[in-house]
């Protein structure tokens, strides 16, 4: 009773102090005719730009509580070459919890949250909604004079409303790539050492640590390979794991690793925003860390059928089919007119690209596994077609395209073409190049020219001034060579003049002077094929003492006798017409690779083996019951 | 006189949150207090078995409702142990200046459950009135009014925008000049003294051994605070007062919440003004591929209500194995609750309990 005395009474009046807070202005909001706005970074109802949306399903897979469902669009085309599904996420609102992890680890960065948050319906399926924005759907995102707050719910928003938005700083991915140590340009140049150094393990495990899982590369890759599992095992560290995974589907990971024309990484949905996952250079990883494949891929090979198949071309195609028929149980014999394996990949690629070792590599295991080769023999030349097709069972033809093409100029004879060129160069005694070298073509062959050259001219005329032009009709924008191609040539000294022709041949004295070129006004027509026009006045003089070409290739059947040759069917597109088993017009003949496909690459070339293989095995095995 | 069993909660009037105590009653007086929980059990500890680093963050908060930022400040920093990340100097300045707003509201908000409870309702509403500014404080900077889902491993999910530091000291000077209000209407009320003091009393002896934390702890006369005895985020790099107070009863604790609001605002503008530039962010793996290694950590931060503890267990793999939440009003609600209310009069059973500052879904999780 004592301590109560502390606290006096109040006086009688105090009471009255409240008074004054009758003339203050009231703090409650009188909703719904006084608005709180939300705060800028509110995390409000999702918006998703449809046009950026990859379909990845990245936000499904964060998402904690499994609000997200990806909900296949008929409307939408798919386009996998780009890494575009056409599924879009759909939210259940009755689960989601407004964290806004879906933002933060949204590739493209389309998935967004709105200031929004009133959604008022008595029917619950109106609370799934997938997810739009102003751009997607003008129909239920209306301007300020349209918009009422007694409709507000999640067809009827406001535009302009965006609240939590993704910022790459705080994203759940990793944008960079884990750089590829490469020598300098200036050191480079000097030789045909390989440039790409590969990834440490260290470095290799961050870099595969930065997949998303998302699968887009799958299906972007011709040949379908299992990148996400291979790329986990990585991460993992589980790397003879990533190799097996590998070779179900890719028999040539260290040829592969290093010159595949990645179009994994084209899909890869981190590009949108930062570098895509280095795919390549990781299966290159896998490959060269197994010091011997059959080791680690202690393969199951089917018993015998006693059943021949032979193999013409020993390039990714003829490999890859030999290996997959091998391990299905058949006797498969490559005939090659190269002294090794890897076809085009051992005539063409520079050594500084891809090295004899990586292609030998790939080429033993295969044929450790007991595939016949026959190198140095030429189909046609060596050995006749028809004693091939008479002892198999089966034939695949996978020859590529080794023939270059002619632009049809006058005293063209005088220059050489970029695919003997570059076989010269690997495999000649000592190929003579010239001081100003001019290459026409704007591909990877012509790349492949041009830094050749670069090489050989510092070789040949040491502390000289030497150059090297490229003349292409393509512009920057539509070159067909790969941008890290043309890069790497521009830092090695390689001078680029792109949207010119060539219009003459300048000789003196029977000896090359150098080109007349004219500018082009357009390379394709308006169905977009190939069909160059020119501004016939404006003219450009190049001065050159060797000219190479390089405008592309095509396949040579010489070999084949004539009445299998009027057999053989073609495409409009000029290539072979195959079955969905890869079989030819001609019975028991398979084809695949660069006379099949459009694409031109390994992968393709493996992927078509890859069909063409199981054809081959269907086939065979037809016979047999 | 007969002897009664009285349910109180979890739709009694007078109980705050999903909570139920079993009263064993003699007339106006308890005989026999039993706390009994369970009416908010949603297993978080075992959900977040199931979930990843990552999508464990966002869950965290929801353990308690009135101040998450100390659960997920706890769950980042348990990550960050084991995992052994870096957490950049901004941002845990940044972790500070949340966590002691995210206790002036807490603070505000339990002003407003006990005065609210003995019938100040002037004060009550000036409370969640000054709660809501707060937490306009932390929309803006969070993106979220209740579950701020911001602190997470690796620093903080976004920076300051701009602006905000002149707003925070703005709005908090407005709720400290409103002090001497509170101050004649509640807390030199008379009325509150009368109603309060004695009441729910414990000595420090019963508070050590029955595990005490926080205001009950302190308002027996223990300076502990975990801020001050294991300082995390930038707590070390300023100085504040640990309000303590001798009596052990509800008049005490509910004066100590006063003077650590007082403390806190202090401590926010102090903060501000030494908060350095730079990043607030050291990136996580993808959450995808993220792994932790093998181990396990027990963590505490000091929460609007004491000491909170997480015992967190890795082994090795993208999910915690294990996950315990050591939560003030586990103790406070469940053992000295029960002693406390032992011959105490039925009237006095919400007092006591808001003082003892009992948040149901923190002993339930």
């Amino acid at each position: 009773m004592k301590e109560k005395s502390k606290i006096k009474k109040g006086s009688f009046l105090s009471p009255f102090k409240a008074i004054k807070f009758l003339f203050k202005k009231p703090k409650t909001l009188r909703y719904p005719f006084e608005l709180k706005e939300p705060a800028q970074r509110y995390r409000g109802l999702h918006l998703n730009d449809w046009a950026q949306c990859t379909g990845c399903g990245n936000c499904a897979d964060i998402c904690p509580n499994e609000a997200i469902t990806m909900v296949e669009m008929p409307e939408i085309k798919p386009k996998p070459e780009e890494g575009i599904k056409n599924e879009r996420p759909k939210i259940d609102y009755g689960r989601c919890c407004f964290c806004g992890l879906c933002v933060d680890i949204c590739p493209p960065g389309c998935l967004r949250l709105s200031r929004d948050y009133l959604h008022i319906h008595f029917d619950i399926s109106t609370f799934n909604l997938l997810a739009k924005d102003e751009k997607t759907d003008k129909e239920h995102f209306l301007p300020a004079d349209k918009y009422s707050i007694l409709k507000a719910s999640l067809t009827h928003r406001k535009i302009d409303y965006e609240g939590f938005s993704p910022d790459l700083k705080y994203s759940l991915f990793e944008p960079e790539r884990v750089p590829m140590p490469i020598i300098e340009p200036e050191e480079r140049k000097k030789s045909f050492v390989e440039m790409a150094l590969g990834y440490e393990e260290e470095g290799a495990r961050k870099e595969a640590s930065r997949c998303l899982e998302c699968k887009l590369c799958e299906e972007a890759c011709p040949a379908h390979l299992k990148i996400s599992d291979y790329i986990k095992a990585i991460a993992e560290g589980r790397y003879e794991d990533s190799l097996r995974k590998i070779f179900e589907d890719n028999p040539i990971p260290s040829i592969c690793g290093r010159i595949c024309l990645k179009h994994c990484e084209d899909a890869c949905s981190i590009r949108y925003r930062g570098e895509p996952l280095a795919v390549r250079w990781l299966k290159r990883f896998v490959a060269d860390k197994a010091v011997d494949y059959r080791k680690v891929l202690m393969p199951e090979i089917l018993p015998d059928t006693d059943k021949e198949v032979a193999v013409i071309g020993a390039g990714p195609s003829g490999l890859a089919v030999a290996y997959f028929l091998k391990l299905k149980g058949h006797n498969v014999t490559v005939y090659d007119a190269l002294p090794g394996g890897g076809g085009m990949l051992r005539r063409g690629p520079p050594l500084y690209r891809l090295p004899f070792e990586s292609i030998d590599k790939d080429v033993n295991y295969i044929k450790s596994l007991g595939v016949e080769f026959k190198f140095n023999t030429e189909v046609g030349e060596d050995i006749q077609f028809e004693q091939i097709y008479n002892d198999s069972d089966a034939v695949y033809i996978g020859i590529g395209m080794c023939k270059g093409r002619y632009i049809k100029l006058e005293n063209e004879k005088l220059a050489p073409q970029a695919v003997d060129f570059l076989k010269e160069a690997k495999f000649g005694e000592k190929v003579k190049v010239g001081k100003d070298v001019i290459i026409i073509g704007g591909g990877n062959v012509a790349m492949d020219v041009a830094r050749t050259c670069v090489r050989l001219q510092l070789m040949q005329y040491p502390e000289q001034k030497t150059s090297v032009n490229i003349v292409c009709l393509e512009s920057w924008d539509i070159i067909p060579a790969t941008e890290e191609e043309y890069t790497e040539a521009q830092e090695e000294g390689v001078l680029f003049n792109v949207s010119w022709g060539p219009k003459n041949i300048l000789l003196e004295n029977g000896k090359i002077k150098g080109l007349e070129c004219k500018a082009v006004k357009s390379v394709f027509d308006e169905q977009g094929r190939f069909a160059p026009t020119f501004y016939e006045e404006k003219e450009m003089f190049l001065e050159g003492d060797m000219l190479i070409e390089a405008i592309g290739q095509g396949a040579d059947f010489s070999f084949l006798p004539k009445e299998l040759l009027e057999k053989l069917e073609f495409t409009e597109r000029r290539k072979v017409k195959v079955d969905e088993d890869g079989q030819t017009s001609i019975p028991r003949v398979f084809a695949g690779g660069d006379i099949v496909n459009l694409n031109l690459d390994a992968v393709t070339a493996i992927a078509d083996a890859k069909i063409a293989a199981e054809g081959i095995d269907k086939y065979i095995r037809k016979q047999q019951s | 006189m007969r002897e009664l069993e009285l349910y109180f909660g979890p739709q009694h009037l007078g109980m705050v949150g999903n909570f139920s105590i079993t009263l064993k009653v003699e007339g106006d007086r308890i005989l026999e207090a039993t706390a009994n929980p369970g009416w908010l059990h949603r297993g978080f500890e075992k959900l977040m078995e199931y979930r990843t680093w990552i999508q464990n963050f966002p869950m965290v908060c929801r353990i308690n409702v009135i101040e998450p930022d100390s659960m997920e400040m706890v769950y980042a920093m348990a990550v960050e142990k084991l995992a052994n990340i870096e957490v950049p100097e901004r941002a845990n300045y940044i972790r500070s200046i949340v966590l002691e707003l995210s206790r002036v509201s807490s603070h505000l908000f339990g002003l407003w459950a006990y005065s609210n409870m003995l019938g100040f309702d002037t004060a009550a509403q000036w409370a969640m009135y000054h709660r809501d500014l707060v937490l306009d404080l932390l929309e803006e900077l969070t993106g979220g009014r209740v579950y701020h889902i911001y602190i997470w491993p690796g620093g903080v999910r976004r920076d300051f925008p701009e602006g905000l530091k002149d707003k925070i000291v703005k709005t908090l000077h407005s709720i400290g000049s409103c002090m001497p209000d509170y101050d004649a209407v509640f807390f030199n009320n008379r009325l509150f003294y009368e109603r309060a003091k004695g009441i729910g009393k414990i000595t420090q002896e019963e508070a050590k051994k029955l595990g005490a934390v926080g205001q009950v702890l302190r308002a027996t006369g223990i300076k502990y605070d975990v801020r001050k005895i294991e300082p995390y985020a930038s707590y070390d790099k300023v100085d504040f007062e640990v309000p303590v107070r001798e009596d052990g009863d509800a008049y005490s604790r509910i004066w100590i919440v006063r003077d650590e609001i007082i403390q806190s605002v202090h401590m926010i503008f102090k903060l501000l003004d030494k908060m350095p530039q730079g990043e607030v962010y050291n990136r996580v793996p993808n959450p995808f591929k993220w792994n932790i290694p093998k181990g396990e950590t027990y963590v505490k931060v000091e929460s609007s209500r004491g000491e909170l503890g997480l015992y967190l267990v890795s082994n090795g793999g993208d999910k915690p194995y294990r996950v315990h939440f050591r939560t003030p009003s586990y103790t406070h609600g469940l053992i000295i609750l029960e002693k406390v209310l032992k011959n105490a009069s039925i009237a006095d059973v919400g007092n006591t309990m808001i003082s003892l500052y009992i948040i149901a879904p923190e002993i339930d999780r």
